[in-house]
């Protein structure tokens, strides 16, 4: 791993009343495996001090995060610099096993959406229910927005993080700050 | 505009989430099937008014295949199930009997 690693858009950022950053660089690895055994489990664990999230849930603390991304998928999220030795161990835990841990970092681009409007932000793009009702933090949605792929969580009521492949990076900033420039539209109104 | 629940994540989304596979429950021709078979597997498919069993992807959700029971006409969905089987699952038809009367599963193409 090299000092010189940079994220795909530099740290980019937009300001208006909701604020779109590139987050810098984020250690990512897609964790393969049978999700229900104790052994992964264990090992997820010993990587990120945190259990397995149930269906369409994500669980942070610290710089560390897991989502669950399919029946048979996690994305394990730990600091940049850790993310090569973090995806080894995996592998070595799981060994014997139907499993497979791989360091995606550098296939990704991470996004923060910071502001009381970022749920509006996010539903002029993704063909999403954001109401407060129907999306909490704490739950992850793997979905288009717009054109391209992504998934995003909320970190809390004003602040979605958002993940889409390095490749489309500038396209998604720059609909994300489009979307973010032109306004609220009032319809998803922050809880005050 | 069609709205799908994947069975896998448990999502249910608008139809550009997704990915259309076409009909579902075909057997496939094999080795010592005449070519008669071989065509009937590999083009005819059937184009039905009404109900439909289709294999879809959730392409930009989980990637999971699965299938679903829809009718082309008004494009109701009736349900959506496991890709791991190779008959709709009896409660669905049963359904599908009660909202369209006459309706009996016919099976793959043949
Ligand atoms: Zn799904």
């Amino acid at each position: 791993m090299s000092d010189m690693s940079v994220s795909a858009l530099s740290n980019a950022q937009y300001d208006g009343s909701v604020q779109v950053a590139d987050t810098g660089l984020r250690g990512m690895i897609t964790l393969r495996g049978d999700l229900a055994d104790k052994g992964l489990a264990k090992a997820v664990k010993a990587a990120t001090g945190l259990g397995v999230p149930k269906q369409r849930q994500v669980l942070t603390k610290g710089s560390n995060g897991v989502a669950w991304m399919s029946p048979d998928e996690l994305l394990i999220m730990v600091p940049y610099s850790a993310a090569t030795q973090t995806a080894a161990d995996l592998q070595l835990a799981l060994s014997g096993q139907h499993a497979l841990a791989a360091n995606v970092s550098d296939a990704r681009a991470v996004f923060r959406i910071a502001g009381a409007g970022c749920r509006e932000v996010i539903a002029k793009l993704a063909p999403v229910d954001m109401a407060s009702d129907k999306f909490a933090p704490g739950t992850i949605r793997r979905t288009r927005i717009a054109q391209i792929a992504a998934a995003f969580w909320m970190v809390d009521e004003e602040t979605v993080e958002l993940v889409c492949f390095r490749s489309v990076a500038q396209y998604a900033f720059d609909i994300l700050v489009q979307a973010a420039k032109n306004g609220p539209v009032d319809f998803h109104l922050p809880k005050s | 505009m069609l709205i799908l629940e994947c069975p896998y994540c448990g999502v249910s989304g608008e139809e550009t989430e997704f990915h259309a596979g076409g009909e579902a429950h075909i057997t496939r021709a094999s080795v010592g099937d005449d070519d008669q078979a071989f065509e009937t597997y590999l083009f005819m498919r059937k184009n039905p008014k009404g109900v439909h069993f289709e294999r879809w992807q959730h392409a930009y959700g989980c990637g999971k295949w699965f299938h679903a029971a829809r009718c082309t006409m008004t494009l109701e969905v009736f349900g959506t199930y496991s890709a791991q089987t190779f008959t709709p699952p009896k409660a669905l038809l049963a359904e599908i009997a009660k909202k369209r009367s006459g309706f009996e599963f016919e099976g793959g193409a043949s």
